[in-house]
């Protein structure tokens, strides 16, 4: 198995640029969609609660 | 601490320990004509002291079922204690290797007290001994809470954080011994470095069963920092550790890799150490102390997940600015400056959300000197984070690299950084895990703010001064065409530098040991009087330290 170097560059210049579009595309989708505002908005007024003890 | 595991576990410890101590019975025997010996000596009495201690109570009685009611705190509290022993002893040192550079006769005639062995004991000791300490105490306490859960046994976390140690402590014993494979920040040897992948391996997999058990749906973006932290420095150390030893019975190995891929490797793995180690961590702990603290959610909990993905995913490509003006090719070196500068914009998001975080409780900030820790920490984050995009730039790097400002540059970042967010954790953490209305002496954590804010900032001026000079005098050339200055001129011209960057170093230290000393006091101070409901009485905390 022979890589040459410039076999290297050319995949990592292509499909490490598109990878990571694809991954920004993927967090964004996550971050800003509707149905996920209410899970964060909980997570983040729950840590605030200080009842210290694991529920069961 | 014994008591609280099951019986079963008691047995399990048993028998771990005699199996180090054997091991190290066996490190000992097979490195008879080498320094492994030393080391070998030591596991050996290590796994025997842990041996004897889980002897005293093995046949005690069994933890009782409501145990499985609260939080395993007990190896939290151990891992804050070893990180404050760690801080003290470790900024002793770092104040020590200062001093060298001004007086060199401070190593009194001893092998072991050379510039070369003892820095990497400071290095390796605040980073990992310290701030490692710090990170697992502190990861234990927020999966717990914001997960619900109880960790799921009582003997892993145990043996991660006493591994832990022990590797720490023979990773500094043997700087002093003179073994190291001279990588930096990875300078322990093979032996000790397969140990730490059973432990962090250990350490992983118990974070995730924790996680497993959680029931918040949700995992708060704290938990994701510390498992991106927990996770790449599990890769990190074992590809760039890959070596091999020259026998089983020397602790000297060669590394894998070969010239350059070494050298990119060893960058990828040392910029990443910062970038998951000393920043992924600490944003966890950032990203729940802060609020608790504050009283106040997180400013932009979106804001939190972009930048999480941002920092994990540009870091990793960063490690290459390191090697600018070397045999790395080109467009590598570009590649790692033009992710350098990207990383600004997650990085100045998390410090950005922090300080809009304390809008609106900017009055607790003025009144709470342990808010105070974790403001100054977010703005030193953003400090440090930016002179790093800047000094990733090539031509930028040309006058800064080799000289004194990238020191000042990593002691922004680990004084005023991490140093700071992990002191204002603690002094959240310590009165509620021992039940204490507030810490010993609120007057104590003012003094330790300010004498570590004055000792950051004395630093990184020094330093700033001293490294830019020496940038302009190795590249200054006379009208034939010579070097201006000899390195021995620019050395002389570092003199009064080295000097103030001593004493910067030591008002830290000074206020590492009074922090040390208040959270010891706490700890013995009789508990509270009044049955504490819930976590840290956070009104009865913030009014004290006001009053």
């Amino acid at each position: 198995m022979d890589i040459s170097h410039d076999a290297l560059v050319a995949f990592s210049k292509s499909w490490g640029l598109f990878y990571l579009i694809g991954l920004m595309i993927g967090v964004l989708i996550y971050t800003f969609r509707p149905s996920n505002r209410k899970k964060f908005d909980r997570a983040k007024q729950s840590v605030l609660d200080q009842d210290d003890k694991p529920w069961t | 601490m014994i008591l609280t595991l099951t019986e079963a576990e008691r047995q399990i410890a048993l028998g771990i320990s005699v199996a180090v101590a054997l091991g190290g019975l066996v490190l000992a025997a097979a490195g008879t004509q080498d320094t492994m010996e030393v080391h070998g000596w030591l596991i050996l009495v290590f796994g025997a002291i842990c041996a004897v201690v889980v002897i005293r109570d093995l046949w005690g009685p069994e933890p009782p079922r409501s145990r499985l009611e609260s939080y395993y705190d007990e190896p939290i509290k151990a891992g804050i204690i070893a990180s404050m022993a760690w801080a003290v002893v470790a900024m002793f040192v770092g104040v020590w290797v200062a001093a060298l550079l001004a007086f060199p006769d401070l190593t009194f005639d001893g092998a072991w007290a050379s510039f070369g062995r003892l820095r990497p004991v400071h290095t390796s000791g605040v980073i990992f001994g310290f701030g490692g300490n710090a990170l697992i105490a502190t990861s234990l306490h927020v999966v717990q809470r914001t997960s619900r859960a109880r960790l799921p046994d009582q003997l892993s976390p145990w043996f991660v954080l006493v591994g832990y140690n022990l590797f720490c402590i023979l990773a500094a014993s043997g700087y002093l011994l003179g073994v190291t494979q001279s990588k930096e920040y990875a300078e322990a040897e093979w032996y000790a470095d397969i140990w730490l992948v059973i432990v962090w391996v250990t350490y992983f997999v118990l974070y995730i069963r924790t996680l497993a058990r959680r029931k918040e749906p949700h995992i708060y973006v704290a938990n994701w920092y510390f498992m991106a932290f927990i996770l790449v420095v599990a890769i990190l150390h074992i590809i760039n550790n890959l070596a091999v030893p020259v026998s089983l019975g020397h602790a000297k190995s060669y590394t894998i890799w070969s010239g350059v891929q070494d050298a990119m490797v060893q960058w990828w793995y040392g910029h990443n150490a910062v970038a998951f180690f000393l920043t992924a961590g600490f944003l966890g702990m950032l990203y729940y102390y802060l609020p608790i603290r504050a009283q106040r959610p997180i400013f932009s909990y979106r804001l939190s997940i972009l930048s999480f993905w941002g920092i994990t995913f540009f870091y990793m490509w960063a490690g290459s600015h390191h090697l600018h003006y070397t045999a790395l090719p080109h467009w590598v070196q570009t590649l790692g400056m033009t992710f350098s500068v990207m990383l600004l914009v997650p990085s100045w998001a998390s410090a950005g959300n922090a300080l809009l975080t304390l809008n609106g409780a900017w009055h607790r900030v003025r009144d709470d000197a342990t808010l105070r820790f974790m403001m100054v920490a977010a703005v030193f984050y953003g400090i440090s984070t930016f002179e790093g995009s800047f000094l990733a730039i090539r031509p930028v790097n040309s006058l800064s690299h080799y000289t004194d400002w990238t020191v000042g540059h990593v002691h922004a970042g680990a004084l005023g950084w991490v140093a700071l967010i992990t002191f204002g954790s603690f002094y959240t953490l310590v009165p509620s895990l021992w039940k204490r209305e507030t810490m010993y002496s609120p007057a104590l954590v003012e003094w330790h703010f300010w004498l570590s804010l004055a000792g950051t900032l004395i630093y990184i001026f020094a330093m700033w001064n001293s490294g830019i000079i020496q940038g302009l005098m190795w590249r200054t050339y006379t009208e034939e065409g010579t070097l201006a200055y000899s390195f021995l001129d620019s050395l002389r011209a570092m003199y009064p530098y080295y000097i103030s960057r001593t004493l910067g170093g030591l008002l830290f230290l000074i206020g590492a040991a009074i922090g040390a000393y208040n959270m010891w006091r706490t700890i013995r101070a009789a508990p509270s009087s009044a049955p504490v409901e819930g976590d840290v009485p956070l009104n009865a905390a913030t009014a004290v330290a006001r009053g």
